[in-house]
């Protein structure tokens, strides 16, 4: 291994600026002439648009324009879609509802924007939006799911009936049925998956432009995938012809999910751009943030595992209440169905599963992919039921994992999936040793005697990762397809820029990207550049989510490398004056086979241009070559994390004083940033079960609207965190790799959960485990104790 | 509008301002000191954390007009722009304490202010507690506590000193 190739952990290049602050975030960019857009949004959850007086506001001064609803569709300004079909399981198409960018006759949450302001700065914006006289007529409003349903229900969109999108099922509901009915046990649970905000601490942003001289617009944004962005803003909302729409995503400060999706700001902002004929810029604040960006999770699941006498789980049955808020998001439709109900086989052998999920619309905001999506509700599913169900029965709930572990690959699950590698034993054994789990009781006594609770929770995950193979989705329902593309340019000088369709938002690509070109090329590594975020640049991508852009991205650019090895050998050949066939590349140098005759990197770079020593007819200048890769099948990472948890009886205070992290990745590129995803999804993990949950009252109302409410993991609410590895390599892809990012998000509440209440004795606990809800908890168990 | 004269980075400046003109909006849209983040509406994240004659403070949470007079470093400020790295900006890189990199002029200032208040020498908790004001969405805090630990030590090791 090199300083700086496959699984060295090379520091950032992308820290330079970062640390100096000179990073370039879209709140950063100002245009010349720029004015200033700001959103006056509905303060009622359902409430009928009557009419729009904004002719004092108008004349406020500093206000350029003040559009609505109405304008926006007599403009003919498409309604923004979500881009992956689900069917019914009795084969009707699921029902999506008009998207409107600016909220027109109805509005259907709190933060739904009913009017755009612009004008000279944002402070006269905001001045004017006061004297915007919007006359509402209130309606009642659905926003638990579980009740979105009921007879009744207000009926938030025509298309809906009873607010059901679709009600979809996977797996084979007899084979199931019979499992159970010879079951020697089962476990049941009902729960909760609560609702969270991602919270990237940069805010969404955007800014339209539009040159007029060439009637083209540019848009640049907080986006996870430009080249989607401009896709769907052109082909479906109709702002402008793709080749005539460029979007740029600078710097982006942290995404988890929330920055993938087509959202109504950066559309008004396009449309607006071009009917004020000036730039117009809309940045986010905090509070808007919980009132429009795409929430997560908030399933209503009831699940059930039946075990034989030997412990073996048999069948798996789950249903599930999604809530999509009150409008379909770009993924939305796939999170709780193809992304969730597909990894309910979790690392286990389990011969029958069947799965249904109904999607309810409810007047909250759209929820969508967040970290992890759909693949943490059913690692939750399936970790909470054989961690209980080892409780039940009274057995070692790891000795429990290990029955049941799928042993043999590749492994076909009744869900989908085929597993092409992986060693849960491996993960689940260094875990335990790293944990101490056998020194448990001991420290628990050692707990015990100052009055603390310990427990101890595992979790044993799996995720679908290296999004995705394309014809494969598509027969899903999805509306694109999931490769990835690269472009290797090689300059005369032999500095390299690849370009890639992905995007980096604290990954770190810049540099592993580099490793894996510098490594292949046999160059440095600060010869290599790596260009993403810019549809002028990049010719297409799908971007970067679902722990992809390793598996998928970096593939592309593997396959682009061969390319280039292979002219460039064809080049050597001409300035070698050998066969092309016996043109060694090894370690940047290209060499005659069997002489001394080479020449380095460099000297073929510069001949593939200066091309003077072949005939251009026979053999093209220039060294640069594309690749788009589609992957063969998903990756599966999968690890063991393993919580230990110490809990205070008097305040119901749960301190994590242990986290045990062993995760299979496959090929490391670069072992200090995979460290580092996995420490930030452990905290988002451990935001969603101790923390955070996003709360709605009855009227609509969101409660937990700002970071004042909203409660964020904090530094002070984290261990120090044991992270280890063990090493299957994806046979799917030519490195090896399987993805990172979301592990710890879909290991973590699990983990948690299961640890708290090892702790406490009951399994009667939602997320968040605030210290109220311990306490709570752990009152109800006395009382029957009591009672007993 | 409120006149204000003020030192940013050892440069005078000076300005008429609205007077609801936060500092943090100061710097980035009138000094085009766009390093000073913005992460939240109600002094939550730390995102803008910069230095007031020696101190931390949260830009949002000032006007500018309130400044008069007043020296401010910035994360633009804390090394020279031609120079190596300020200590805590070396620990940060090194230690892989960032991400998406947002939160990070934040973390940095607040952190060279915790060593000229606590020292040279933080352990764990210290840290931890001492980051209360600051939010981080990536890292998990596990590699910027390790990074503040770093660089208060080389802080101490009589490289270049905070510069405010």
């Amino acid at each position: 291994m090199s300083a700086t190739g496959i699984g060295a952990a090379v520091r950032r290049k992308e820290d330079q600026r970062f640390v100096t602050g000179k990073g370039h975030y879209t709140d950063d960019v100002n245009r010349p002439g720029q004015c200033c857009a700001y959103f006056l949004r509905s303060p009622h959850a359902r409430a009928r648009i009557r009419a729009i007086d904004s002719g004092a506001a108008a004349k406020a001064p500093g206000v350029l324009a003040i559009l609505t609803g109405a304008e926006l569709a007599g403009d003919k300004v498409g309604n923004l879609i979500c881009g992956w079909m689900i069917k019914s399981k009795d084969g009707s198409q699921m029902k999506m509802a008009p998207h409107p960018a600016l909220a027109h006759g109805m509005a259907n949450h709190v933060g739904d924007a009913v009017a755009v302001i612009v004008a000279e700065t944002l402070a006269q914006a905001k001045d004017a939006a006061e004297k915007i006289n919007v006359d509402y007529e209130t309606l009642p409003a659905v926003t638990d799911p579980a009740k979105a349903q009921a007879e009744g229900a207000p009926q938030i969109h025509e298309v809906a009936a009873r607010n059901t999108i679709y009600q979809w099922h996977l797996g084979d509901q007899k084979a199931a049925e019979g499992a159970f009915n010879a079951a020697h046990h089962v476990t049941r649970l009902d729960f909760i998956n609560n609702r969270l905000a991602p919270n990237a601490i940069e805010p969404r942003a955007a800014i339209g432009e539009y040159d007029s001289g060439t009637d083209g617009l540019t848009l640049w944004n907080t986006t996870q995938n430009p080249h989607v962005a401009r896709l769907v803003i052109s082909a479906f909302v109709g702002i402008a012809p793709e080749h005539k729409l460029r979007v740029i995503a600078p710097d982006v400060g942290g995404g988890f999910g929330s920055k993938i999706f087509i959202y109504p700001e950066e559309v008004v902002c396009l449309w607006a751009a071009r009917k004020i004929g000036r730039p117009v810029k809309w940045v986010s604040d905090r509070s808007e943030a919980f009132l429009t960006d795409a929430h997560g999770r908030d399933h209503v699941t009831h699940a059930e595992m039946a075990f034989d006498v030997e412990g073996r789980a048999t069948g798996l049955r789950v249903k599930t209440i999604a809530n999509l808020g009150a409008y379909m998001s770009t993924f939305s439709s796939s999170v709780p169905t193809y992304l969730y109900g597909t990894l309910l086989s979790g690392q286990y052998d389990i011969p029958a599963i069947y799965c249904e999920v109904d999607a309810v619309y409810t007047n909250t905001v759209p929820v969508d992919a967040y970290r992890g999506a759909g693949r943490p509700e059913a690692t939750f599913v399936v970790e909470r039921l054989m961690e209980v169900g080892a409780r039940e029965m009274g057995v070692d709930p790891a000795d429990l994992r290990k029955k049941n572990f799928i042993k043999k690959f590749p492994h076909q699950t009744p869900v989908i999936m085929n597993y092409d590698a992986g060693d849960y034993h491996a993960s689940l054994k260094k875990a335990l040793e790293i944990a101490d789990y056998d020194g448990f009781g001991k420290r628990k006594r050692e707990s015990a005697r100052h009055d603390k609770l310990r427990g101890v929770g595992i979790s044993t995950y799996i995720e679908a990762c290296g999004i995705a193979p394309s014809q494969a989705v598509g027969s899903l329902g999805c509306g694109v397809g999931l490769w990835e593309s690269a472009e290797v340019r090689v300059n005369p000088t032999g500095s390299v820029e690849v370009l890639t369709g992905c995007h980096q938002h604290g990954q770190g690509h810049e540099t592993t990207f580099a490793q894996v070109v510098a490594e292949r090329l046999g160059i440095a590594i600060d010869n290599v550049s790596i260009v993403h975020g810019d549809t002028d640049k990049v010719q297409f991508g799908m971007g970067t989510y679902g722990s992809r852009s390793g598996a998928v991205g970096i593939s592309a650019i593997v396959k682009a490398l061969d390319k280039i090895e292979a002219k460039a050998k064809k080049v050597a050949a001409h300035l070698l004056e050998a066969a092309e066939g016996d043109i060694v590349f090894q370690d940047g140098k290209f060499t005659v086979a069997g002489t001394d005759k080479s020449a380095a990197w460099g000297d073929v770079a510069l001949n593939a241009y200066i091309a003077h020593k072949f005939v251009g007819a026979e053999l093209e200048p220039g060294l640069k070559e594309g690749a788009f890769y589609d992957p063969v099948n998903f990756t599966f990472p999968a690890g063991c994390h393993i919580c230990e948890v110490e809990v205070d009886p008097q305040t119901g205070e749960s301190e994590i004083v242990a986290w045990t992290a062993v995760d299979d990745f496959g090929t490391v590129i670069n072992p200090m940033i995979v460290e580092g995803q996995v420490h930030g999804g452990i905290a988002q993990g451990v935001g969603q079960a101790l923390l955070e949950g996003v709360v709605y009252d009855k009227d609509g109302q969101l409660v937990t609207g700002s970071l004042m409410d909203y409660c964020m993991p904090r530094a002070h609410n984290l261990p120090t965190l044991k992270v280890d590895m063990t090493t299957t390599k994806s046979p799917s892809n030519p490195l090896g790799i399987k993805g990172c990012g979301e592990a710890g998000a879909i290991a973590a509440p699990v983990a948690v959960i299961n640890a708290i209440t090892n702790a406490i004795g009951t399994e009667d606990l939602a997320m968040p485990a605030t210290a109220q809800a311990v306490w709570q908890a752990l009152q109800k168990v006395n009382s029957r104790r009591q009672a007993a | 509008m409120s006149a204000v004269a003020l030192t940013v980075n050892g440069k005078a400046v000076t300005g008429d301002v609205d007077p609801r003109t936060l500092l943090v909006q100061y710097l980035r849209e009138h000094l085009r000191l766009t390093g000073t983040h913005v992460g939240c509406d109600t002094s939550q994240c730390g995102a803008c954390v910069v230095h007031v004659d020696g101190k931390a403070v949260k830009a949002c949470t000032v006007f500018v007009w309130q400044l008069e007079g007043a020296n401010v470093t910035t994360i633009e400020g804390l090394a020279e722009p031609s120079g190596p790295l300020h200590p805590m900006q070396e620990a940060f890189r090194e230690h892989h304490g960032l991400q998406c990199g947002y939160c990070t002029p934040g973390m940095i200032m607040t952190a060279v202010d915790m060593v000229n208040r606590k020292g040279n020498e933080l352990d764990d908790p210290t840290i931890r507690h001492e980051l209360e004001g600051n939010l981080c969405r990536c890292t998990g805090y596990h590699n910027i506590v390790k990074a503040i630990a770093a660089g208060a030590k080389a802080m101490g090791k009589g490289q270049s000193q905070p510069a405010s």
